[in-house]
């Protein structure tokens, strides 16, 4: 182990985990909005936006990000739609994260009970009270675990942007691999980047879902 | 038509090297998740054993694999096991250890939750009805846990297939790099072919992919009434 080799690149590690961090925030907010859209289309069963929206969800769930940045990146400029490599990496997570986020919703959604809506409606909220504050305060303690879930998922599957040119932190290591032969160092940096990114985030989210485990009986 | 990027497709043998880059990372993904299901089940076990020890370890292990983007994990394994140890592995083989490793910590939780997710009196009303011990496993605890793993052993592979196109980053020839090969080779003659092939690529995973998930939810459907 070369200590004197990782004190003088680990700044390009704290660059990169910004890099990732930032571009993971604003997948995450992304996929969010997109996935609340989603369920929100499908709950209201809104004609044609809800087809859309279903075909959106296979072909979002059942191909690779790295298959998806692959045409963003490299096909579509053919089409004549240049996007940079931080737009693409943006679009990709968010197109990947929002029918992942959508499910998540969409089973909490559900599991508040047809009852509830139809008691709100009879005491005189409207429809957009109904779905302020009856639905989405229930819906979303029972889909907090799968969001915390997805959200790991998709701060991990930010590891495949290198392929766009991004400098993150699978690219400096495999650049520090590649330049000084020091295999190990950059390694077991990188190792150590994405723990202290995605630990805290695990640790939160099994914290989370232990409190929601207290409203689910009331207390 | 001619001047569409399209035709690269049928030209020569292309769509057939597509399809069979694309076995390439099929083939992993199905062996990993072969061996996957055989480790996955023993941790399962394992991991509902009240030994303090194996408690922890299987923890650590989890936990590491599972918060590890398995590309790191291939980095790891493809670099820094040469490095390290000087045991040289092709792609394809790291590959299938990572996707192993990993599958194993996913399999393993989902067998562990499967089985403590019995409740004790399954066990106790078979007993009481007469039953063996051997019996009680063959005939009532079994099934059901099968019910249960079966739908989501099948989500594994899709989530499998899925994730081996990373094998594409530590230079395994699979469907993106035949695509680059063929993109490559034709840049003078069809410049727009990039458009077509990843577009192809992209709904070649997609069928790859979509009917084994509809399987899967089809049955979970179906199982989680019986």
């Amino acid at each position: 182990m070369d200590t004197e080799f990782i004190a003088e690149y680990i700044p390009l590690y704290v660059e990169a985990s910004r890099l990732t961090i930032s571009i993971g925030l604003i997948g995450i907010v992304l996929s969010l909005i997109v996935g609340l859209l989603i369920a929100f289309i499908q709950y209201f069963k809104v004609p044609v936006l809800r087809q859309i929206a279903a075909v959106y969800i296979e072909l979002s769930r059942n191909t690779p990000l790295l298959v998806q940045l692959f045409f963003l990146y490299f096909g579509l400029p053919k089409a004549g739609i240049s996007i940079s490599s931080e737009g693409c990496a943006i679009i990709g997570l968010c197109f990947l994260g929002g029918s992942y986020m959508a499910e998540a919703f969409r089973s909490g959604i559900e599991s508040v009970g047809k009852g509830q809506e139809e008691s709100a409606l009879a005491l005189g909220f409207q429809r957009s009270q109904v779905v302020r504050y009856v639905i989405l305060p229930q819906a979303l303690s029972v889909s907090i675990p799968a969001l915390c879930a997805n959200m790991n998922f998709l701060v991990k599957e930010t590891s495949v942007f290198s392929v766009v040119a991004l400098a993150d932190l699978m690219y400096v290591a495999k650049d520090l691999i590649g330049l000084y032969y020091k295999t190990d160092e950059a390694l077991l940096m990188l190792v150590i980047s994405y723990l202290i990114i995605l630990l805290p985030i695990s640790i939160l989210a099994a914290l989370l879902e232990r409190r929601l485990r207290y409203a689910e009986f009331g207390n | 038509m001619q001047n569409l990027g399209i035709r690269v497709l049928f030209m020569g043998n292309n769509f057939a090297r597509l399809l069979g880059g694309l076995w390439i990372t099929i083939r992993i993904s199905l062996i990993a998740v072969a061996l996957s299901i055989v480790f996955g089940i023993l941790l399962g076990m394992l991991m509902t054993v009240k030994n303090p020890i194996t408690k922890a370890l299987t923890k650590i292990y989890l936990e590491f694999i599972r918060i590890m983007p398995q590309l790191v994990l291939l980095f790891l394994v493809f670099f820094g096991l040469t490095k390290s140890f000087g045991i040289n592995l092709s792609g394809e083989v790291s590959a299938v250890i990572v996707f192993t490793l990993w599958g194993t910590a996913e399999m393993g939780d989902l067998v562990r939750g499967a089985l403590i997710s019995i409740p004790k009196h399954q066990y106790e009303s078979g007993a009481a009805i007469g039953l063996t011990k051997w019996q009680v496993y063959c005939y009532i605890i079994i099934p059901q846990i099968l019910a249960r793993l079966v739908p989501l052993a099948i989500n594994l592979t899709t989530r499998m297939i899925k994730t081996t196109s990373l094998v594409a980053l530590i230079g395994v020839v699979e469907v993106l790099k035949v695509a680059q090969q063929i993109i490559e080779a034709n840049r003078y003659t069809v410049p727009d072919s990039a458009l077509w092939i990843y577009g192809t690529i992209f709904f070649l995973y997609f069928f790859a992919c979509w009917p084994i998930s509809l399987v899967a939810k089809r049955l979970e459907k179906k199982w989680k009434t019986a």
